[in-house]
């Protein structure tokens, strides 16, 4: 693409933020009561990180590993796609962390908790189960069209951020998808004038703080 | 031109079959009161167009929303009952041809339909498919115009779009920019190539193809299609808290779209302007620009001059 800095996010934006936020009420009334189940993971992951077992490190993965794979075919692939060509390409991201998560956090059980967790990571897992689905009514959105973790890509990618931090070990190989994410979404919903569309950057933000932190 | 010249006897019995139907099926008793419906030759044809067509990007890209492709429908039927017949899009624009198709399966294909699409692939080599699968999305026999998107790999579907004219597959060849972009490159390929029609970003505000591609156009007899007339709408919306001058009724403008409208289609290359709407009163609205008497030079000039005061 010649003169590309000519471009602008807008320019990119191929639907309006009606549509947009639709889609998102649409899909939640089709999948409803999907979301409930959503819920009990999380709070099963809450669980899994404070009172760390043997088994929890695999069983946080598998249970990410299902919430990414769900929002890269249930919402990405047969929804998002419909109006954004370009949502194929990140479902397919999505998937590969999928794989991602299934191959180091299942299959090689490198993702471990001590118990506790450290309170970064924590705080920005309780943000995503519990606030951030919150924002969207706040922000004068219906409460038909909020984003729920394992459901909606925000609110799983911010989750995984704080399992991520939440972990004894830093997963590097598990960090780029979602903070690439979070890049994507806060442009997206910048060039939409969305009035939270700081959420996703600022989780990036405090990721990238976070681990400078502790490696300095 | 022998083609040009068949094409243009079938379709100009297409446009009054299809003026006749309009007129049947959707009398307006508004349109004595507005004065005729404005239309201007398409330069290499003849062919007579209204000046405001119906652009699809981002306002037609509603996936598979039944409520909102309803709507787009119904947008449509407005646009036509008005009188109007070019609809423009892009494979690039999402759902939008899929939804364009809902909307003419709908409304039968109206025959006053002036279907409109681009090829934007960087293959040269799978142009081909690409332009069938939006044929299928539209449902239509044929698009009356194609046109290479932003340029993208323009030598090799030029080759393509005209192969596909001198085989009657397709009426006009044009290609597209927006923003201002690649303005020297696009003058060239006019001067190289023969087409129909260019597509570029016109508006009060941006008149930069003012200097060199609509002169170049008129000199080398190519319609020119407008594409974001109000800036993505950000244009109405900032003029709106302004009054419109009271000269504006002189040239029948009661609101600030149709002062922004007619203030493009009253330049003597353009050909017609494409606005985008999902608002079926705003269509109407837009449509009532291609009615009554355009603004002449001393006017355009104290438009410009108004709003860039604002």
């Amino acid at each position: 693409m010649s003169e590309w800095w000519t471009y602008t996010p807008s320019d990119f934006l191929l639907f309006s933020p009606r549509t947009y936020y639709r889609l998102i009420e649409l899909y939640n009334a089709a999948i409803w009561p999907g979301q409930l189940v959503a819920l009990v993971a999380g709070l099963a992951i809450l669980v899994l990180v404070r009172r760390a077992g043997p088994s929890s490190g695999r069983i946080v993965a598998a249970i990410l590993a299902a919430g990414w794979l769900w929002v890269a075919w249930g919402y990405l692939f047969t929804r998002y796609a419909t109006i954004n060509w370009a949502a194929s390409y990140v479902a397919a991201a999505f998937a590969i962390e999928t794989l991602l998560l299934a191959v180091a956090g299942v299959i090689a059980g490198k993702l471990t908790f001590h118990g506790g967790g450290r309170w970064v990571g924590l705080g920005l897992f309780l943000f995503a189960l519990f606030i951030q689905p919150l924002i969207g009514p706040l922000s004068g959105r219906a409460w038909s069209r909020a984003e729920l973790f394992g459901v909606m890509p925000d609110p799983t990618v911010v989750a995984t951020l704080g399992v991520l931090l939440a972990a004894d070990r830093v997963r590097w190989e598990l960090l780029a998808v979602p903070l690439l994410w979070c890049l994507f979404s806060g442009a997206t919903l910048w060039t939409m004038e969305a009035p939270d569309a700081w959420v996703m950057p600022l989780a990036a933000g405090l990721t990238v703080a976070e681990l400078a932190r502790r490696r300095f | 031109m022998q083609d040009a010249r068949t094409l243009n006897r079938r379709s100009l019995m297409h446009l009054l079959a299809a003026t006749a139907a309009v007129g049947i099926l959707y009398p307006s008793p508004a349109t004595a009161q507005r004065g005729p419906l404005v239309t201007r030759p398409i330069p290499s044809s003849g062919e007579m167009l209204p000046v405001v067509g119906l652009g699809s990007w981002i306002t037609f890209n509603v996936g598979d929303d039944e409520e909102a492709r309803d709507a787009c429908a119904a947008v449509m039927q407005a646009f036509f009952q008005a009188g109007g017949r070019m609809i423009d899009s892009s494979p690039m624009y999402g759902s939008a041809q899929e939804v364009i198709g809902y909307g003419l399966g709908k409304l039968g294909t109206p025959p006053a339909l002036f279907a409109t699409d681009k090829v934007w692939i960087s293959s040269g080599a799978r142009g081909p498919e690409q332009i069938e699968e939006s044929r299928r999305l539209w449902g239509v026999p044929r698009f009356d115009l194609l046109q290479v998107h932003n340029l993208l790999s323009w030598q090799e579907h030029l080759k393509t779009l005209f192969a596909m004219k001198a085989d009657g597959r397709l009426r006009y060849v044009g290609i597209t920019t927006s923003e201002g972009r690649r303005h020297r490159e696009f003058a060239q390929i006019m001067r190289g190539q023969p087409l129909d029609f260019v597509q570029v970003t016109y508006n009060i505000l941006d008149r930069e193809v003012e200097d060199r591609i609509l002169p170049l156009a008129r000199d080398r007899g190519m319609g020119v299609i407008v594409n974001r007339p109000f800036r993505q709408g950000a244009l109405t919306r900032r003029m709106e808290r302004h009054p419109l001058p009271p000269w504006a009724a002189e040239i029948q403008c009661s609101t600030w779209a149709q002062f922004l409208l007619k203030f493009i289609v009253s330049h003597p290359a353009v050909t017609c302007a494409i606005p985008a709407t999902t608002n079926i009163n705003h269509v109407r609205e837009n449509m009532d620009a291609a009615h009554g008497p355009l603004p002449d030079e001393a006017m355009r000039r104290r438009m410009v001059a108004y709003v860039e005061d604002l």
